[in-house]
């Protein structure tokens, strides 16, 4: 499924390319694929639907005309319109109250209630130097007080006693007054999972904070919830003054788009993200690594930036000006870029950011690694500038002399050779398509016209 | 009348909550009666046009189907109406709700207990779906069958599981195999096999750790425990239940596609059915993997595990 998506917003990108111009069509096609992936992501129907409209609007405006090409611009409105949705990172936890600082969550059964309770012990303990006593208000689940007090003692905080044969709110009560006792900064309040329908639960709940009266109300949430997030998300909202949620199970595959979901309909910022079953799994929270799962594309808004940031716009300039120009693709070119290439994290790294890369054969992944650059690089650096120009002067001692300083062998320079006329013969039938001259602007300035083979 | 409901039927579906109290309400009409939902969408309409498909889409797609399997829903319906078959409003519901039933139809099939000794049941799934819960539940489900059940304590990981178990054997009066937290799941489930054999047990339901199907090493120990149980009878275990949280969302697929690769999953059980998530997502699943459901989990009372059918999920589905 990952795959299929990431191909999906590759086509989408591969069609927008070319044209100059945003029209109305073209971005309704565009905008069509944002909303299955979304949809593909899990993300509430309802929240897709404003969602697109927002980004078509964003779209519409001036930036288009600004930006290098229409479809990045269209991904990067997508991108930052997610990203503004899904708020800051944040994942401070408002403790400065006079102690005992009490932290409430709440969610559905099996979202991971208990084991984040741990883990935010933990982090409390650890990383904040704070005095923890946890306690579990679920008197249902068979167990589940038991739980706790296992996981409290693997995080090294303090555990208050309870029985199922107790009511919650009681225990809620004796907890704060316990946690006051003993001068705990904070108190930890574990609850039963409930379903957002069951009134009664949804009152006990209540009723806990009431006497618990937590600085901080978090509500707990599978990331691998669909559509239902948004109505789950919307009961508890109303039933509890939420300050923050906590997302589970992150280090699944599932895109997550019940993050998106539960931000617009509650307006709460997400916290943390569980990210395995160890108690230190426990992450703050990312909005733009959050937007780009969603989107399912990679790295390929990372690729975008990352263009940007290092590839020198006036070399990428002067590269395309020659080619307007008419002029060869020489050696010294091809060196050039090797460097850009390079700063970029190497062809292994682009690679993998590129959508539809994962469909590539695995011998041919294999074929395409950084060494073979590392050793162009050198053997270019080794000619002269003559030789760079007018590759054809490379006969054998030449080739004796370079394959020495760049401490490769005369194979080597060969297939160098072999390589570099291949993609000048390449170049040729893309210029006369007229395509070079995008290809070679900023963005794409880093991409090859062809992965050296070992042919 | 598309709306034959009476409001104290509407009362009742409230109370209970949910989808369960769907599905019930979903028992007490005529099946052509187009309530809720669908019955709003198709008011009035006699033909299929772009809007009632894209309001049916809307329908579907919130209910977790997803854009593939809601794609072929409404390729089918639209055959359906191009043959004349949906000619007015009830025709165009039925149409659609026989569409979706025939989906489902080839995996509803209930779990047949053969007489196997001991039949063999072995839980599976990510964390937090329900499996303890349900291997409870279908512990006492087939013990006032009248036969002899022996469970399993199989997920030694999460703190107190094993402690969870046990006391679900205590409430059915069930017997519970368990070793100590962090044992070897294969053994534990070693040990409760030779067990049951010696027992003259019917049944041994075996619960293990939930675990995400990203996670390759706690797959093999996954492949490791169903080695084990083939050691002592070759034709175990002779059901492979994966358990499925309504609520999930395509992500659900993906799950079902890497369990059944790695211990080829037999049966479905679908929890939590009595909120409002649909669990539309089994539709996916029934169309590529074609696993059979063989149960839904309606409430956390001990009965409120149901075989599945396909008629009661599909109306239930609309209808919310």
């Amino acid at each position: 499924m990952f795959e299929t998506l990431t191909e999906r917003m590759g086509t989408t990108l591969r069609r927008l390319r070319g044209r100059g111009r945003l029209s109305d069509a073209n971005m309704r096609d565009a905008l069509r694929e944002v909303r299955m992936a979304l949809i593909e992501a899990d993300v509430a129907l309802e929240v897709v639907g404003t969602f697109t409209e927002r980004v078509r609007e964003k779209v519409l405006g001036q930036e288009v005309l600004r930006s290098l090409t229409p479809d990045q611009e269209v991904v990067r409105a997508v991108r930052d319109e997610l990203c503004s949705l899904m708020g800051n990172e944040n994942a401070e936890l408002a403790l400065n109250v006079p102690p005992p600082a009490v932290i409430l969550v709440a969610g559905l059964q099996g979202s991971g209630k208990t084991t984040t309770v741990a883990k935010l012990s933990r982090w409390l303990r650890q990383e904040h130097r704070r005095k923890v006593l946890v306690a579990s208000c679920d008197v249902y689940r068979p167990a589940a007080i038991e739980q706790l007090r296992v996981l409290a003692g693997e995080a090294g905080v303090e555990f208050f006693p309870s029985r199922s044969g107790e009511d919650p709110v009681d225990i809620a009560t004796r907890a704060r007054a316990e946690a006051k006792r003993r001068h705990q900064d904070v108190l930890l309040l574990d609850t039963a999972g409930r379903m957002h329908v069951d009134s009664g639960m949804m009152d006990e709940v209540r009723r806990i904070h009431a006497v618990a009266e937590p600085v901080e109300t978090l509500f707990v949430v599978d990331s691998m919830t669909g559509q239902d997030a948004a109505s789950v998300a919307r009961a508890f909202d109303r039933s509890l003054p939420l300050s923050g949620v906590v997302l589970t199970k992150t280090d699944g595959d599932a895109r997550g788009g019940a993050a998106l979901s539960i931000r617009q309909v509650t307006g709460k910022p997400i916290k943390f993200l569980g990210v395995g079953e160890k108690l230190d799994a426990l992450q703050a929270f990312h909005p733009d690594r959050m937007a780009s799962r969603i989107l399912g594309m990679g790295d390929v808004l990372g690729l975008i930036e990352e263009a940007e940031r290092k590839i020198d716009r006036e070399k990428a300039k002067k590269f395309a000006d020659k080619f307007a120009k008419g002029k060869r693709f020489d050696l010294e070119d091809f060196g050039e870029q090797i460097r850009q290439m390079r700063n970029m994290g190497g062809i292994s790294s682009l690679l993998d950011k590129l959508p539809g890369t994962g469909q590539l054969p695995e011998h041919a992944k294999s074929r395409i690694n950084d060494t073979e650059f590392v050793k162009f690089e050198a053997m270019i650096n080794s000619m002269t500038v003559q030789e760079r120009r007018f590759p054809a002067l490379i006969k054998g001692s030449r080739k004796r002399r370079i394959a020495a300083g760049s401490g490769t062998r005369i194979q080597d320079v060969n297939r160098l050779l072999k390589q570099f006329a291949q993609m000048q013969k390449m170049m040729k039938r893309v210029r006369r398509k007229g395509g070079i001259g995008r290809m070679a602007q900023g963005l794409t300035g880093h991409a090859l016209p062809g992965f050296p083979g070992r042919g | 009348m598309p709306f034959t409901r009476t409001d104290s039927a509407r009362d009742g579906a409230r109370k209970a909550g949910g989808f369960f109290g769907r599905l019930k309400a979903a028992l007490g009409r005529t099946r052509s009666a187009l309530v809720g939902r669908l019955g709003a969408l198709l008011a009035g309409r006699r033909v299929l046009d772009e809007q009632l498909v894209e309001d049916m889409e809307t329908v579907l797609l919130s209910a977790d189907v997803g854009i593939e399997a809601t794609r072929r829903i409404i390729d089918d319906l639209r055959r359906r109406a191009a043959a004349g078959r949906a000619g007015d409003e009830a025709a165009l519901g039925a149409a659609l709700r026989e569409a979706m039933v025939e989906i489902l139809a080839p995996v509803c099939r209930p779990l047949r207990v053969s007489d196997a000794a001991p039949f063999v049941i072995l839980m599976v799934g990510v964390n937090g779906t329900g499996k303890t819960t349900s291997a409870a539940k279908l512990a006492h489900r087939f013990k006032h069958d009248g036969r002899r059940v022996l469970l399993a304590a199989g997920d030694t990981f999460r703190a107190a599981a094993i402690e969870q178990l046990q006391t679900w054997g205590e409430r059915l009066n069930v017997p519970v195999i368990a070793q100590h937290s962090g044992a070897d799941s294969a053994s534990v489930v070693y040990d409760a096999l030779s067990s049951a054999r010696a027992r003259g047990t019917d049944l041994l339901i075996a619960d293990t750790a939930g675990r995400l199907h990203t996670q390759s090493g706690l797959m093999e120990e996954l492949k490791k425990v169903r080695r084990v149980i083939k050691k002592l009878d070759p034709d175990a275990p002779h059901e492979t239940l994966l358990v499925i949280d309504a609520s999930t969302g395509q992500n659900a697929l993906v799950q079902a596609r890497q369990f059944t690769e790695a211990v080829e999953v037999s049966g479905l059980v679908l929890t939590k059915l009595d909120g409002t998530a649909k669990g539309g997502i089994i539709f996916a699943i029934a169309q590529t993997l074609e696993i059979p459901i063989r149960y839904v989990g309606v409430g956390e009372g001990l009965d409120d595990l149901r075989d599945f059918d396909a008629n009661e999920f599909v109306d239930a589905l609309l209808e919310g």
